[in-house]
């Protein structure tokens, strides 16, 4: 246990290397408007602040230093040359609302990965401008309804989602103040398009479609889909989720699409940062270019400028103050170019080839696949119900005993179809010595399930900490420390 | 091929134990008129030497110029350690601590950022941030409706950033919810209370109280606050972080304090990277809690009784509510939290208030170096923090231009925001900006001015 920051405080201590030289005054504003009481926030040295945090840091699991096979995640190396990029002089100290004559270097690059994502893609146009890929679902849903709206189709008030389909997905549709209506799986995975022929009709806005889908497959009825999905005047949304499975390979424009985000943060291996900060851009066919969100870069004989709401009337609308996350676009930017040309394809070639390597070694071990009869696609499900049903042993105990093991634990019970899932994405950036490593602990845990089993279920024992109260975590509150706690 | 490991010899183990002969065939159930190669635009790849020079080439073009423009986005000083600690691949290429065990770091800082930022706004809790500061503004206003139930209204002062009503208005427009403009008096430039005084029906769900607002200016919060409490109706402040190192804290404006706290985190040591990645932050009252959207970390024990920190309140969030959860939400901005964790640490409560007392002093000696020129005047007469309305006797875009090739960003015009303000310029002067530069800037404008 590490002690927390406040309680190494010491009530005077100033760091004067960051307490800046002067002696200003605030006199002209009104006592009223002033702090009475200091914030609570530590007083601690330069060495005591820095010392933490090191520390901290050591306490986590990170791609730097373990396997991370996190499904729908793709947790791919994070090139330290992109970070570098971002942070010269030039790009890190341009203020946001400085003329674009002065920010010309960066719109360059912008621009270059606005049009790489659209190549990639195989969509009209792509705006940069969202934040994550929650906030890429919501600008591609927001304008499916600014789409309807602008031809007066008023009645469509139901977005089709999936039940495979991430969380996000629904979340997002009722945002943009439409219901949701769940289409069923099949057994083998697909969309059960029977079903989705049922649902679909003159209330459907549209449908969002993950492919290859968060099961571990290729949706392969995706064109019949996408004929069924226009041919009642709906739209297709794309959720570029698992992009990095077809990177190069297919473009979303060509399976029948209308609008895309992808996640930059996954396929392009920006930052996870402890949890963003992400990028999801979007990409569009002809008939929505209008709506997207501004700023929109353009380019005109080799000037880039930034357009607003007031140069593109049906956008709709901003989604942050500025220009979305400039400096992970710039990482995503800097990636992009070292993959080049022929590097694109083979992400999508060697993501799958682990995946399909991890899942043939691990059927040969004697685990179950969710879906045997499909090859995977960049990741692949397992079921642990068997090991459950006959040791007691859960995925969340095969996680944390991963753990112990040094690997982080892959997806777990996502997607909610699948009993006892794993959900594993191994990556293309991993070697072969790294996926070994990790089948054999599946196999040493498969033994210690039923040789050890109170040992792997009380499971992580080599972490800083022991599984955790959750449920205490939720009844009794504590989100802010408080010093009389303590 | 970058980036990935694979020898020739290793390729072919993996096809041999797949049982397949060559990559291709492990995309055979995807359609094949599906199956596109061809990238007419992407270009051959560049190796990292490659790379480094096309990128500092482009940074470079972009120069270096001497900022007095605010805006929503400050140039402050950021302590050398904040981003060589969060740079550490440890907390960089981490992800969502989902796997709590393996990820304490990451949730004991989230913790004791949530604490930092519960007390420099004066609420009860935090959460683990969100995008920015204006999509926060959103995510405050849906809150504020969720926990009004029927009340649809919300009261958008003129005098907030105009991007931060454009964003809102994109985010919850869908949703019923109306935005009603309140004016702000043309001297003070601060919200004009009469008129909201007539605007606060029954209908509305929450106020928003910018503080500063757009133009610098300091509202009377206290009155606003017990004003809209009276009738009813939600505050939400909208803040600047680093100015409540000195000025009074949200949760203590009025009587009770405002309900929901919202802001950009960019000047607690985020650099200004054309417009991001930043953080938005928000706080509110304990009440309020399983309305928040986001992320939250909790403490509590492990299984021997040890402290240990994990994600809380999950069930108020996409992944298990799905169309019912509080915000479509999921990755934050983990990264830029780290860092300002880190900046809050380094600088202290002491550090931070200098800070934002020179960013207050040196505006002043600004705003009394331009005015000084015939011609540059105030705007308005409210004391400031650290920005200032300057009306100026030129055409200011042609001054700005004048002034960028000089090196120097004058400031934000108003105009194309606010008809009635021609001729205006939002300036600002940080703890960074020194009296030279300041002078330099003057010897500029005056020269400027009396062309005319």
């Amino acid at each position: 246990m590490t002690e927390l920051i406040f309680e190494q405080s010491t009530a005077g201590r100033i760091n004067n290397a960051q307490f800046l030289a002067g002696t200003p005054a605030i006199d002209d504003i009104p006592e009223s408007l002033l702090r009475k009481k200091r914030p609570g926030l530590p007083e601690v040295s330069e060495m005591q602040a820095v010392r933490h945090y090191t520390r901290l840091s050591q306490l986590n699991f990170s791609i730097d230093t373990q396997f991370y096979p996190l499904g729908s995640c793709t947790m791919k190396h994070n090139p330290r040359i992109c970070n570098e990029a971002a942070m010269y002089d030039g790009f890190s100290g341009r203020h946001p609302s400085a003329p674009d004559s002065t920010g010309q270097g960066v719109l360059s690059c912008l621009y270059d990965l606005q049009e790489i994502l659209k190549d990639i893609s195989g969509m009209s146009e792509v705006s940069l401008a969202p934040m994550a890929g929650a906030q890429g679902e919501f600008t591609g849903i927001a304008m499916i309804r600014a789409y309807h709206e602008a031809r007066n189709d008023d009645a469509r008030e139901e977005i089709l989602v999936p039940d495979a389909a991430h969380g996000t997905n629904p979340a997002t549709a009722v945002m943009c103040g439409y219901k949701v209506r769940e289409i069923p799986t099949l057994d083998n995975g697909d969309v059960d398009i029977d079903a989705l022929r049922e649902a679909i009709g003159p209330q459907t806005a549209g449908l969002m479609l993950t492919n290859p889908s968060t099961l571990g497959v290729f949706e392969t009825q995706i064109t019949e889909i996408a004929e069924l999905v226009h041919g009642a005047g709906g739209l297709l949304y794309y959720d570029g989720a698992n992009m990095n499975a077809i990177l190069g390979k297919v473009k979303p424009g060509e399976m029948g699409f209308d609008v895309i985000h992808l996640n930059l943060h996954k396929t392009f291996s920006t930052p996870h940062g402890g949890g963003g900060p992400g990028a999801g851009p979007v990409g569009v066919n002809e008939r929505l270019v209008p709506f997207l969100p501004v700023p929109k870069i353009v380019e005109s004989s080799g000037e880039y400028t930034l357009l607003d709401k007031k140069d593109c009337p049906q956008s709709i609308g901003r989604l942050s103050c500025f220009m979305g996350n400039t400096g992970i676009l710039l990482r995503a930017w800097v990636y992009a170019r070292l993959l080049g040309h022929d590097g694109m394809k083979r992400v999508a070639d060697y993501a799958t080839l682990n995946a399909n390597y991890m899942k043939a070694k691990l059927e040969q071990a004697g685990f179950e696949m969710a879906y045997k009869t499909r090859r995977a696609t960049h990741e692949f499900i397992l079921t642990l119900k068997k090991e459950k049903a006959e040791t007691g042993v859960t995925a969340m105990d095969f996680a944390k005993r991963l753990l112990d093991k040094g690997y982080h634990a892959p997806t777990t019970y996502f997607p909610l179809l699948v009993p006892e899932c794993f959900l594993i994405e191994p990556t293309e950036s991993e070697s072969l010595e790294e996926l070994d490593g990790f089948i054999k602990a599946m196999e040493e845990i498969q033994q210690e399930a039923i040789e050890q089993t109170e040992m792997v279920k009380s499971a992580p024992h080599s972490l800083p900490v022991r599984r955790l109260d959750d449920v205490r975590a939720a009844r009794q509150l504590d989100v802010v420390w408080q010093e009389e706690q303590t | 091929m970058p980036f990935i490991p694979h020898t020739e010899e290793e390729t072919r183990l993996m096809l041999e134990a797949i049982g397949v002969r060559h990559i291709d065939e492990l995309f055979d159930e995807i359609p094949a008129d599906l199956i596109n190669e061809k990238l007419d635009y992407v270009p051959p790849a560049l190796d990292e030497a490659g790379i480094r020079r096309l990128s500092r080439k482009s940074a470079d073009a972009d120069g270096h110029y001497i900022n007095f423009i605010g805006a929503g986005a400050y140039e402050h000083h950021i302590p050398a350690a904040v981003w060589q600690i969060a740079t550490r691949g440890e907390f960089y290429s981490a992800y969502t601590p989902y796997q709590a065990e393996a990820s304490q770091g990451t949730l004991q800082l989230l913790y004791e950022y949530q604490s930092m930022m519960a007390s420099l706004t004066g609420m009860d809790v935090s959460n683990a941030s969100l995008y920015e500061g204006a999509s926060a503004l959103a995510e405050a206003v849906l809150m504020a409706v969720r926990a009004q139930r029927r009340k649809q209204r919300i009261l958008m002062p003129v005098s907030i950033h105009p991007a931060y009503r454009e964003t809102t208005e994109t985010i919850v427009k869908n949703q019923g919810i109306s935005l009603s403009n309140i004016d702000y008096a043309s001297e003070s430039g601060t919200i004009d209370m009469s008129q909201l005084s007539d605007e606060l029906g029954d209908d509305v769900a929450a106020l928003v109280i910018p503080q500063p607002n757009y133009f610098g200016a300091l509202e009377e919060v206290d009155a606003l606050v017990d004003l809209a409490h009276k009738r009813g109706c939600l505050v939400i402040a909208v803040v600047n972080p680093l100015s409540l190192a000195i000025l009074k804290a949200p949760g203590e404006w009025g009587e009770n304090g405002a309900d929901i706290v919202i802001g950009e985190g960019q000047s607690l040591g985020i650099p200004l990277s054309s417009g991001g990645p930043y953080f938005g932050f928000m706080c509110c009252t304990q009440k309020l809690v399983r309305q928040m959207p986001g992320r939250l970390i909790g403490r509590t024990v492990d299984a021997d009784g040890k402290q240990g920190f994990t994600l809380t309140l999950q069930a108020r969030e996409q992944h298990i509510r799905r169309s019912k959860a509080t915000s479509n939400i999921c990755t934050n901005q983990g990264l830029m939290v780290t860092a300002a964790t880190l900046y809050m640490s380094l600088m202290g409560p002491a550090g931070m208030a200098q800070a934002a007392k020179l960013s207050h002093a040196n505006t002043r000696m600004l705003v009394e170096k331009l005015t000084a020129i015939e011609g540059v005047e105030v705007a308005f007469n409210s004391p400031v923090f650290h920005e200032c309305v300057l009306r100026i006797n030129t055409d200011v875009d042609d001054l700005i231009r004048a002034i960028t090739a000089q090196g120097i960003i004058a400031g934000k015009p108003l105009e194309s925001d606010y008809e009635e303000l021609k001729n205006c310029l939002l300036v600002c002067a940080t703890e960074l900006r020194t009296e030279a530069e300041m002078d330099d800037y003057a010897l500029h404008l005056e020269r400027i001015v009396s062309k005319r």
